[in-house]
This record gives structure tokens, C-alpha cells and sequence, in this order.
């Protein structure tokens, strides 16, 4: 069987479905991040696949533009969790319930 | 031999992947982050199965280089000891696992329909086989990123402007006013 479109979609979908599981599962703000990077880069795969399959370049772009936005939200969502944990001590979602600070 | 590449590095992804949200061996953040530079390292190569040369070299400097040191350096900066002791609650982790595999079932049979109407029907524009075209795509990549979409180019670097003084202003140390006590 030669490797077609699908079997690359199919990839894509079941590590964005990783990334998902870990945000929804694990109480951890660093780990919740990493499963937002895993869906980030599954949707990357799905995108480059489509456009070397269409012949298409527009895809790569796309791509390389989600690459700098994903570093982008990356650093400051880590200052964010840095600034936290300095208020409040504390890296788990379970802890941080009340919006005062 | 493209094939059987196709396989190491899509299992590589997917084992790795799963290790970062799920290692039963440790809970420390710090494995998880190495196993996500796995997962970055192995979905590059996919990328260069793919033709996306220029890509996957910058996946490799962006994820590998600065986002996991990063998250090392931010891990470092906290307290992880807690995280090894806690455990998994039961009943999310089972409900969570039961939504994610639907959503994937669905999402998965979705494609799958869409993949045998398409290949029914002989206009179809996309190509059947994979690496048909040899040729390295980076220099219309470039021809193309300052060309067609030079000012989205522009703007990122404006983000990312906006970005580093967002870090800055964020992670900087409150000093305590003056006159509030």
C-alpha cells in the first residue's frame, strides 16, 4: 500500500487527539502546555501533508507562521505561569480556583 | 524504503507523543519536555519525507532550540518535587480518555469517507502517491514568503516585537509601592 494523503490526515489526527488528552487530563500547567504544542504541531503535519499533496506552497507558509506564533504564545504563556507561581506558589489548576489574587 | 520511513517516524511520533502526556515511569515535567523534543526531532522527518526541507529545519530550531529550553528553564524556575507525588484523579482521566478516542473515532471515519468518495471520482486534483515531485521547494518558498506575503511576514515580526516586551513586563519583579501598604 502506498502512502497516500490519508495515512498522513490519519497521524495528524491521532496526535492532536494525544495533545487534547493531555490538556483535558493531566492538573499541570507546564504539561497542559506541552499537549497545546503536541495539537500545534499535529495541525503543522496536516498542513504540510495537504500542500505537498495539492502541489501547493501556500500550505509551507501557513505553516511557518503557526511555527512563530506557537514560539510567541509559548513565552509569554510561560512569564504568565512564572508570574503565577510567584503569587500563589503553585503550578497545579487544581490549586488555582479563586480569581483573587 | 520512503515507506518504511513513513512508519519509524510516524510511530516514533506517536510513542513519544503519548510519553510526554502519559509516562508511567515519572511525572516529572523535565521527561516530558524531552520526550516532546522526540516528538519535534521525528515529526521533522516527516516533514523532509514530505519535501519541506526549509520547514523542518526551522521546527528543529524553533521547537528543539528555544521552546524546550524554555520550558526547561521554566520548570527549573519551579517547584516540581509535588508534581512526582500526585496521582492521576481516576474518574477524569477515564471520562477524558472516553471523549478524546470518540472525538478521534469521529473525526478519523470522517476522513475516511471523505478519502473513499474522492477517490471515486476521477477529477480529483489530489496526487495518489507520495514524493511524486523530487525537486526542493525551498526557493519558491522564499519567492513566495516575500513576494505574495510580505506584510504577513511583517507583522510577525511585530508580534514577536510585542511578544518579548509582553515577557519582559510579565516575568519582571514587582517591587511594592510606595504609600500602599
Amino acid at each position: 500500500m502506498s502512502i497516500g494523503l490519508e495515512q498522513f490526515l490519519i497521524i495528524s489526527i491521532i496526535l492532536f487527539c494525544i495533545g487534547l488528552l493531555g490538556v483535558v487530563v493531566r492538573r499541570n500547567l507546564i504539561v497542559m502546555f506541552m499537549g497545546l504544542e503536541l495539537m500545534l504541531n499535529a495541525a503543522n503535519l496536516a498542513l504540510v501533508s495537504f500542500s505537498h499533496y495539492r502541489d501547493n506552497l501556500d500550505g509551507q507558509i501557513l505553516v511557518f507562521f503557526i511555527i512563530t506564533v506557537a514560539a510567541a504564545e509559548v513565552a509569554v504563556g510561560l512569564a504568565l505561569i512564572v508570574a503565577l507561581y510567584r503569587k500563589r506558589q503553585a503550578t497545579d489548576v487544581n490549586e488555582l480556583t479563586s480569581m483573587k489574587m | 524504503m520512503q515507506d518504511a520511513l513513513f512508519y519509524i517516524f510516524s510511530v516514533l511520533t506517536l510513542l513519544c507523543g503519548i510519553l510526554v502526556v502519559f509516562n508511567p515511569f515519572s511525572r516529572n515535567p523535565v521527561t516530558s519536555a524531552m520526550f516532546l523534543v522526540l516528538t519535534i526531532i521525528s515529526m521533522s522527518g516527516l516533514f523532509v519525507l514530505l519535501n519541506a526541507f526549509f520547514l523542518a529545519a526551522v521546527q528543529i530550531l524553533v521547537y528543539a532550540g528555544s521552546v524546550i529550553v524554555l520550558f526547561l528553564f521554566v520548570i527549573m524556575l519551579l517547584d516540581v518535587k509535588e508534581e512526582e507525588k500526585r496521582q492521576l484523579q481516576k474518574f477524569g482521566t477515564f471520562m477524558g480518555l472516553i471523549s478524546v478516542i470518540g472525538l478521534a473515532a469521529i473525526i478519523i471515519s470522517t476522513t475516511h469517507q471523505a478519502f473513499t468518495i474522492a477517490n471515486q471520482s476521477e477529477a480529483s486534483t489530489i496526487k495518489k502517491t507520495f514524493n511524486q515531485s523530487g525537486s526542493a521547494e525551498t526557493k519558491p518558498l522564499g519567492k513566495l514568503l516575500f513576494t505574495e506575503y510580505v506584510l504577513p511576514f511583517e507583522i510577525i515580526s511585530l508580534l514577536l516585537l510585542v511578544a518579548m516586551l509582553g515577557c519582559i513586563l510579565l516575568s519582571k519583579r514587582q517591587e511594592p509601592k510606595e504609600g500602599i501598604k
